[in-house]
């Protein structure tokens, strides 16, 4: 295991040393100490490495994450996993807003809760919160699965493409175009398999479906007090 | 007409209103018809203060002139020194603007990498990503980190020669984009994760950041992702140039691209494109002024972009300041967009050639603007790239030229001084003396 010190190496450091890890390196599994909320630490990995970064995070750790899993031993800053591609990111403590925003693939899994516009304009990434979101997550969701265990804050799902919600607990308001929907088999077991890979104990019946109306999908001008 | 009633009293000869003209009354009789706004392409067609009110001296006794196809004028541009350890060196100081796959065929993309690498500048990629002609056929290739992030990706990212935030576009600040259900081919769906035929919808502003604090954390992490290799530009509206450029600088942009309200559009609202925003001659100087009150000019680079169409609106661009121009519509029109020759099926479609603004629609004669394969094969991605790369070359002799007369050996060495303005407003817009006089608008120490 390699451990490096963010507050020694510098942000430079650290990420180039992470970003010279080769597909087929040893070396790992790597700890980062001294985060102090430094920002876009272990952004742009490209590589199948663990990475804990031991206190919380700035904005954008693990941006653009491919390959890699990051664990985040702290709470994590504004947009962190955006424009993930594939690999993870597991934050023990609370999420600040534009989680995983754009996303494209992968897992972003949140101990604590996750703040305003959790999974703007997600591409595909599944995104799972032990607790609660802050409004407009979600907000022009593309694709990809956005599973919340506890509540959802005002206008969840605004403007959303095809990207699926599942919510635990109580929505406090749907934002346009999105609506309920009926949970069906294929639903349920694509829901506890999420739930089974973040490791929530929670059973996928006790979960409500939302998602995309269609009705805004082409421009009508008897939509548009919708907007 | 008859003159005369029945009685012989003479009637007034009929009197259009200049306020209620014919084409305002058809726009009127489009929205009742319709019930939803005018979107179409292109930038501002309104008449604006513009370079055409600029004219250059040229040499007399105090300055002598540079000799024609002798003496050398240089025309090279680096952009990026600042902080990318990989600047960009280009040939021409003329950049192909970004212009988006999906408002864009394949082929036309690839025309427009050919013709720029010929001339030894870059192309920029656009909304909806990068593509493998564009990629392809381009030797520098700028790669637009846009709102919507539409086929956004770091390997994309990491293939860019450069970088360019987008905060703003010249015909609509403060706007989104939408590209209409029926451009939306199998490709164009597929490079933005959306189903097929519905109308998708870029975004005004970035998901993850807003303001100049945010925007200085966006920049090192794309610098951290990209290993801090290539430079980062940060492109903007001309909205309130002065402001904007100061913030981009501090955020550590590595060069701005600033476009004025002439400046093209895919598709937007027509109410947008001629209503908001300032015009390319007026958003200069104070861009020129940031850059000089923070010790910036020649290190971060101004490109100027937004109704650039000859070598005069180039050397006029940069006389006032600016270290490169970007154009769209031009590169558009050389590659054959609007040419004539279509008139008869422009006619069709209800407009004219040199009118014809409905890129959006998806079914340009030219087969430039379009996603439908029998129009795209009207053009020849290799004819195409020649034409523009003739029409850089011809920009480039105009500017030298000019730049020779006012006895310059670097289209950089071109300076306020070398220009008349001859209209009150360009006086005051590019601060440069009205012709005949030594007094502009504004000018320090003259009370006005
Ligand atoms: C067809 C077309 C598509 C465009 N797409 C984009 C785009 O995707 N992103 C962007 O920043 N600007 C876009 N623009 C604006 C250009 O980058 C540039 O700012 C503008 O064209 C400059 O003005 P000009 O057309 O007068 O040269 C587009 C312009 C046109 C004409």
């Amino acid at each position: 295991m390699q451990t490096v010190d963010l507050q020694e190496l510098g942000l430079r450091g650290v990420n180039a040393a992470l970003h010279a890890q080769a597909a087929d390196t040893n070396q790992t599994v790597w700890t980062i100490e001294n985060a102090k909320g430094s920002h876009a630490i272990a952004c742009g990995l490209d590589a199948p490495i663990e990475v804990t970064v031991k206190g919380s995070t700035g904005y954008y750790c693990g941006g653009m994450n491919q390959q890699a899993t990051i664990n985040i031993h702290g709470s994590a800053g504004p947009g962190t996993g955006e424009n993930m591609m594939s690999g993870k990111i597991i934050i023990e403590g609370d999420a600040s807003q534009y989680l995983g925003a754009t996303a494209h693939g992968g897992m972003i899994v949140v101990k604590g809760n996750a703040s305003s516009r959790c999974g703007i304009s997600m591409k595909g990434v599944n995104i799972v919160v032990q607790g609660n979101i802050g409004h407009m997550s979600a907000f022009m969701g593309q694709s990809g699965n956005l599973v919340v265990c506890g509540d959802a804050g005002d206008a969840l799902g605004d403007s959303c493409y095809e990207a699926r919600f599942f919510v635990r607990g109580e929505v406090k308001s749907l934002g346009a175009d999105c609506e309920k929907k009926e949970m069906r088999e294929e639903h349920l077991t694509l829901l506890q398999g999420l739930l089974d890979e973040a490791g929530f104990d929670f059973k996928a019946e006790e979960f409500t479906r939302y998602g995309s109306a269609r009705n805004l999908y082409n421009f009508d001008v008897d939509n548009a007090g919708a907007y | 007409m008859k003159s005369h009633d029945d009685k012989g009293i003479p009637h007034t000869s009929p009197r259009q209103s200049a306020t209620f003209t014919q084409d305002v009354n058809s726009d009127i009789r489009r929205a009742a018809a319709t019930g939803i706004y005018d979107i179409r392409g292109g930038g501002a067609k309104r008449k604006v203060p513009s370079f055409d009110d600029l004219l250059f001296m040229g040499a007399s006794i105090s300055r002598y002139p540079l000799e024609g196809y002798r003496e050398k004028c240089e025309t090279s541009v680096t952009i990026g020194g600042l902080h990318a350890e990989n600047p960009i060196h280009l040939d021409i100081p003329i950049t192909i603007a970004g212009m988006s796959f999906g408002a864009l065929s394949g082929p036309a993309k690839e025309a427009l990498g050919r013709g720029a690498s010929a001339a030894g500048t870059s192309t920029t990629t656009g909304d909806g990503g990068m593509t493998p002609e564009e990629r392809g056929h381009s030797n520098k290739l700028v790669y637009q980190y846009l709102p919507s992030r539409y086929g956004m990706n770091p390997d994309d990212l990491r293939k860019a020669d450069a970088i360019e935030i987008v905060v703003g576009q010249g015909a609509k600040p403060g706007g989104g984009g939408m590209l209409l259900g029926q451009k939306i081919s199998d490709r164009v769906a597929h490079m933005r994760n959306l189903p097929k035929g519905i109308d998708q919808r870029s975004a005004c502003r970035h998901p993850d950041w807003t303001g100049p604090d945010d925007l200085e954390i966006k920049i090192l992490e794309l610098r951290e992702i990209t290993g801090w290799k290539v430079p980062i530009y940060v492109k903007v509206a001309g909205a309130r140039p002065y402001y904007d450029t100061t913030l981009a600088i501090k955020a550590g942009a590595d060069a701005v691209v600033l476009d004025g309200m002439q400046g093209g559009t895919a598709a937007t609202q027509d109410v947008f494109i001629e209503h908001v925003g300032q015009p390319t001659l007026a958003i200069v100087r104070p861009a020129v002024q940031a850059l000089q009150d923070l010790g910036m000019h020649r290190k971060v680079q101004l490109i100027l972009s937004g109704g650039i169409r000859s070598g005069a609106d180039v050397a006029k661009a940069m006389a006032l300041g600016a270290d490169a121009v970007a154009i769209g519509t031009a590169a558009l029109i050389a590659l054959g967009d609007n040419d004539p020759k279509w008139e008869a099926e422009y006619n069709a479609l209800g407009t004219t050639a040199g009118a014809y603004d409905d890129w959006h629609e998806g079914k340009d004669p030219a087969g430039i603007t379009t996603q439908d394969p029998e129009l795209m094969k009207r053009f020849d991605p290799i004819e195409g790239g020649r034409r523009l790369k003739n029409y850089l070359k011809v920009m480039t002799l105009e500017a030298q030229t000019i730049a020779r007369a006012c006895g310059k050996n670097h289209l950089h060495n071109l300076e306020p001084e070398d220009l008349v303005a001859l209209t009150m407003e360009a006086a005051a817009m590019a601060k440069v003396p009205l012709a005949g006089t030594d007094w502009y608008p504004g000018k320090p120490g003259t009370g006005f």
